[in-house]
This record gives C-alpha cells, structure tokens and sequence, in this order.
C-alpha cells in the first residue's frame, strides 16, 4: 500500500507504559475535492486502523476523510510480555497493510 | 368609540402576550434537549448515533489543539481522558466530531484497559472555524464530554486540485 514510519520501544519494563507512534503515506482523499474539469474526485481513505500485541488487539481506530493526508497516530500501550506489536491499516478498496516491531520486556 | 379602541387594545395586549408564552412554551423544550452551546444539527445527529439516548456529562475528557490554526489540512490533535484505566474503571472509546466539515465524523477510539493511558494523538483536517467535540465512553457506560474552539484561517477540504 504504502510506506509507513513505525516506532515502538525496542525494549521496555515489565508493566511500563510505552508509546506506539506511527505515520503511514496515504493521500486520504476525501472525495469533496473537484479536479481542473470539475469532476469530483472520488473517496480513498484508510478507514481502519488496528493495533496487536502478541496477537491480542490493544487499540483500533476508525477514521474518517476529517483525518489529514498521510495519517499519524499516537497512543500508549503498557509492555507486558516480549512479543511483536503488528500494525494493521485497511484502505476503502480493501486493500491492507501490516507492519511488525519486536519489543523485548525485561 | 374611546371604549372601543380600549377594548381592541386589550385584546392587542392579551393576544401578544399569550404568543410570547405559547411562543416561550414551545422553545423551552429544545433548550432543555440541546447542549449548553448551539451545536450544528448534523454533529448532534452523529452524536446520538454513537451514544443513543444515554446522558453525555461534561468532564475528563481535555482536547488540545492549537486555538488558531493557519491550515485546515493538517491540524495536530490529541484527546486525553482522566481515567486509571484497570480493568473496572477504563475508557472504552473516544469519539471525535466536528461542527462545519462535510462529514461530522472526525475518528473513533477503541481502547482496552491494557493502554495504561487514555491519550491518543492524530493530525486532522478542518473545514472551517468550528468547535470540535471530544465523547469517552468509559467502563461503566457513562458518556463524558470535553470541547474547544478553533480558528482557522486557511481551510481544508474546499480547494480544487
């Protein structure tokens, strides 16, 4: 789909909580915008976004046109067990992406 | 004749006085229904979409955004809830609208008691000055409230390619 910025703790305290900050490119189109002949130009967003840890899903957003081009996301996750933290976008196409980070809890 | 005019008068009198309380009368439940502010009709529609008829209270939820905003396009947003998040007492949700952009729906949180923090951050696009309007659903199923108000100069959503 695209290319996206991920960044999670490499390594964490048991019960720590950490931040998950990620930006993926996307031009979020929100199908209000009209091109030179006036034709609208239709929708293309990512309307789904999913967090996981270990499997278990900690955090899930629903986005709308109202979210900016190349959308960013923050949010906080407390570090319980050694494991990845997969990072799932859906697009209106259907279209998928996943990216993967390792943390090591001590 | 004087008694007449006198008479016409009264009835003046009573009839404006009995449409300002007919008039005061049917205004007086749409005050009581809506929010304290005047709220888009649209935004309000979405609103109960999302919460039905439970009571949203004003409380624990904080937005930051810049108060003036010079692009619509991309405006840095986070919404913070005052919650312990354990496993009795967490957030569930957090739903963000707006007032003026084409579509009420800005985002919608999904939270679990493992976020240790109720904070999410993302960047948003907005269409004109307007309020946004932060509602956490907490644990419990109670509905809290937080807005605030933006000025924006250049906005989003309208330009031509």
């Amino acid at each position: 789909m695209a290319r996206a910025l991920v960044n999670v703790p490499r390594q964490a305290k048991r019960g720590e909580v950490i931040e998950i900050k990620t930006l993926i490119s996307h031009p979020m189109e929100t199908g209000y915008r009209h091109d030179e002949s006036g034709k609208a130009v239709p929708r293309d967003i990512i309307n789904r976004f999913v967090c996981t840890y270990n499997g278990v899903e900690i955090f899930r957003a629903d986005l709308f046109p109202a979210i900016a081009a190349n959308p960013f996301l923050s949010f906080f996750t407390m570090a319980t067990e050694t494991g990845v933290i997969a990072l799932h976008w859906t697009g209106d196409d259907g279209q998928t992406q996943t990216e993967m980070a390792n943390i090591t809890v001590a | 004749m004087t008694e007449g005019i006198a008479k016409g008068g009264a009835t003046r009198r009573k009839f404006l006085t009995g449409a300002g309380a007919m008039a005061a009368g049917s205004t007086l439940p749409v005050i009581l229904v809506r929010p304290a502010r005047a709220t888009p009709a649209s935004m309000a529609a979405a609103i109960r979409d999302v919460i039905g008829e439970a009571r949203v209270q004003p409380g624990k939820v904080k937005l930051d955004l810049p108060p003036i905003v010079e692009n619509g396009n991309t405006v840095s947003m986070t919404v913070s809830v005052d919650s312990p998040m354990t496993e009795a007492d967490h957030v569930k949700a957090i739903f963000i609208f707006n007032e003026k952009n084409p579509q009420p729906n800005i985002a919608n949180f999904h939270l679990t008691p493992r976020a240790g923090k109720a904070r999410v951050s993302t960047r948003i696009r907005l269409a004109d000055s307007q309020q946004v309007v932060a509602i956490a659903q907490l644990s419990d199923g109670s509905f809290w409230s937080g807005s605030i108000d933006v000025i924006v100069t250049l906005a989003a959503c309208v330009e031509n390619l």
